[in-house]
């Protein structure tokens, strides 16, 4: 059992929790990821891991609320315990000094891209940082990014707050000259932002999010076409190069089992009581 | 006259095991074969001649005592037959309904020279059985010897290590990847064949002889071979770490929704009880048109699940009937199960719709070519011969190769660098001095059976090893 010592939550139905895994702690590294979980009859979901402290012996990861699983795990608080927590799986990060590191995260992947931030600022880069969301509220650790970073730019889809959209990197990169590029969250997020620094010639890695189940090579659901050839997310990831990335297959991979998803994620809520008017099926 | 006392008449016939009607069965995932009652298990048991010079235990990978436990049955000593399995077999629960006894002891069973064999597995399952429900009794263990090992896997022949190890006075730990115990018993054998309860209660048993079970934890990854024994004081390292790593057939399209590996689906439906969706929170999406591809045990399991989420299957197999490499039982099962089979062929394309899910493949015929000098039939497509087929959920069942987390953690370790199998010698030693492996790790995708053989063979080679050590 699992240990959650801190529960924040960053923006609406985005948690970070820090869990009790002294194993895990001890050798996490930037990049890897965590499966995690919670009741008997639940789900293996893969998170990639946020922070680490192997004095403490924590380990953390971030998750957004969007099916079953992830709302049933939203509910937990400190102190109360989770069934599982595998890791760290994957493989980790290339951390070193590159010169000029361009790190783009979106949504809940913010989480973990902070930390390879970290890792590179670290490593002696200069960090420029680019957060995106849909909208302002939605922005989240900003605090902590202009921590690791030398600059800071926000992004929002409806441009509430910072830039509206991507289309500022393109002049970023005309103006400035990176050495490697980091991109974290959604597909799409990584697909637009690999299409950006490719006319460049930026080295620009991706962390791909397929659907998981075991998560060390066994299921073969995550596999991914890079450079046309077929790798698993899991053990030849979960980062890869995004200009060889086929995102379309993997935007197509990641919604099979949408339909399903979507059910459970509705009988969850009728169970736990809907606004309807009728009683408990 | 001298009065001749007839011999009693040996039945040639084996006495049948009640089943599930093939379908009412092909909609549920209750066991199929329903056990011997105790009048059953005596009647066969009293087939048995005990004779002096038992053919049947060489057929048997891990040496079971067969004549003596079934004649404790015909005693109806049943504890004592329970207790000389074990001398041997630490999971005689899985080994009387997973193992292939007709081409091992009951090959081997001198009455079938005359008519059926012995049903040298029913009994063993009988005797398991009666031990499950009228309670469990723990074998003697040495005095602890202070040694300390690590088995890697708690699969058939990691439990098999594990309980050989810790009954001579071993301290044991082992280190399982998934959330729970028993390998490919619990992620792979459906429900239909080996009831998980009774998977985890063989694993039960191991842990009840002492053994440290740590799941959730994937060596490699938080610990390496090397750390374990300098760090971690472990004087030998066991690798059961199974072939988990799926094949796939190279077509174009192969990654379209709704074409799964066998592992995928398995594990989706047995693993994670997706059968039981949305109560377990892990769905399987099934369309009503499944193909198979493969043709082993693997390949009949995905089959007879499919049918039993409801859809129609066929079995696409590059060999012919003959060359089914799957249980006869199996084969018989499914097809009575409605399976339906198409031989000589094998896949080309997959095709997507709109949404990228599969909708049909595109196939072609095989032909066997002339038996090559070791007498194996190979096969060459038949050109021009392609033909579509329809269908929206495929499943790929053409095996399993070994995972290569623990090869590429462990300096030094040799592995066969095609099949990526742990190279071993016969009693299961690696290249590394105190690391042992065995199963499918090293043998390439084999039999629960002859895991538990390889299993057998280190733990004696380990203990031999731990005692001369200093």
């Amino acid at each position: 059992m699992y240990k959650i010592v801190t529960k924040t939550q960053l923006v609406p139905k985005i948690n970070l929790f820090e869990v009790e895994a002294p194993d895990i702690a001890a050798k996490a590294r930037p990049g890897q990821f965590l499966i995690v979980i919670h009741g008997q009859k639940g789900e293996r979901i893969p998170l990639t891991i946020s922070g680490y402290d192997a004095q403490k012996g924590t380990v953390s990861f971030a998750f957004h609320e969007v099916g079953k699983s992830t709302k049933d795990l939203g509910k937990m608080e400190e102190g109360q315990e989770i069934d599982n927590v595998t890791g760290p799986l994957g493989n980790p990060s290339e951390i070193k000094n590159y010169g000029k590191v361009l790190c783009v995260g979106g949504s809940v992947m913010i989480a973990p891209l902070l930390l390879q931030a970290k890792a590179m600022k670290e490593a002696g880069n200069h960090v420029t940082t680019v957060l995106g969301a849909r909208s302002e509220p939605f922005i989240m650790m900003e605090e902590e990014a202009r921590k690791y970073s030398d600059k800071v730019y926000i992004s929002t889809d409806d441009g509430s707050k910072g830039y509206q959209g991507l289309d500022f990197l393109r002049e970023l990169l005309q103006k400035e000259k990176f050495d490697r590029c980091v991109v974290m969250g959604p597909v799409i997020l990584m697909k637009d932002v690999s299409a950006i620094t490719k006319p460049y010639n930026i080295p620009t890695v991706v962390t791909t999010t397929p659907i998981m189940i075991d998560g060390m090579g066994m299921c073969g659901v995550c596999r991914v076409t890079v450079g046309g050839k077929m790798l698993f997310g899991c053990v030849d990831g979960p980062e890869f190069d995004g200009h060889q990335v086929d995102f379309d297959e993997l935007i197509l991979r990641q919604r099979t089992m949408l339909p399903e998803e979507r059910l459970s994620s509705v009988l969850a809520e009728i169970k736990g009581g809907c606004k309807c008017g009728r009683s408990k099926a | 006259m001298v009065e001749v006392k007839p011999k009693p008449k040996l039945n040639k016939k084996a006495v049948e095991m009640a089943k599930q009607e093939p379908n009412v069965r092909n909609k549920n995932f209750n066991e199929v074969a329903l056990g011997y009652t105790e009048e059953q298990a005596q009647e066969e048991a009293n087939r048995c001649l005990q004779c002096p010079n038992p053919m049947c235990r060489t057929g048997c990978p891990v040496e079971v005592p067969i004549p003596q436990f079934i004649k404790c049955i015909k005693e109806k000593k049943y504890a004592e037959g329970i207790a000389v399995i074990k001398t041997k077999n630490a999971l005689p629960a899985v080994c009387g309904r997973v193992c292939p006894q007709e081409s091992q002891c009951q090959a081997k069973c001198v009455i079938g020279k005359m008519g059926e064999p012995v049903s040298i597995g029913r009994l063993e399952r009988f005797l398991a059985d009666w031990e499950r429900e009228n309670g469990m009794q723990l074998p003697p263990k040495a005095a602890p010897t202070g040694k300390k090992v690590a088995v890697i896997g708690a699969g058939p022949a990691g439990l098999t290590v594990a309980a050989d190890l810790v009954k001579l006075g071993h301290e044991v730990t082992m280190f399982e990847a998934l959330h729970v115990g028993g390998g490919v018993l619990s992620y792979g054998i459906p429900e239909f064949r080996l009831p998980k309860a009774i998977v985890q209660n063989e694993v039960n048993y191991v842990q009840k002889l002492g053994v440290d079970l740590r799941v959730g934890n994937l060596v490699g990854r938080i610990h390496t071979i090397p750390e374990l024994m300098k760090e971690g004081g472990y004087d030998a390292v066991f690798i059961g770490s199974g072939a988990g790593l799926p094949q796939f057939t190279g077509c174009p399209g192969e990654n379209l929704g709704g074409i799964y590996s066998a592992n995928e689906f398995l594990i989706r439906v047995n693993l994670m009880k997706a059968f039981q969706f949305p109560e377990y929170d892990t769905p399987i999406r099934i369309g009503k048109h499944v193909v198979v591809i493969g043709g082993g045990n693997v390949a009949m399991d995905c089959a007879r699940s499919s049918m039993r989420l409801g859809a129609s299957v066929c079995l696409l197999y590059r060999r012919g009937r003959e060359e089914l490499p799957a249980r006869h039982e199996e084969i018989e099962n499914a097809e009575e199960e409605g399976l339906v089979c198409k031989f000589l062929a094998a896949p080309v394309e997959f095709y997507g719709d709109e949404k990228g899910w599969v909708k049909s493949m595109k196939c072609i015929a095989m032909e066997l070519t002339e038996p090559d000098a070791k007498g194996r039939r190979g096969v060459k497509a038949v050109p021009g011969s392609e033909f579509v087929m329809e269908t929206d959920t495929v499943i790929i069942a053409i095996g399993q190769t070994p995972n290569p987390i623990i090869q590429r953690t462990t300096e030094g370790l040799q592995s066969d660098p095609r099949h990526g199998t742990i190279m071993v010698n016969e009693v299961g030693k690696t290249s590394l001095d105190g690391v042992y492996a065995g199963g499918d790790v090293a043998t390439g995708a084999a039999t629960v059976i002859s895991a538990m053989g390889a299993g057998k063979r280190a733990a004696k080679a380990m203990h031999e090893y731990l005692m001369a050590k200093k």
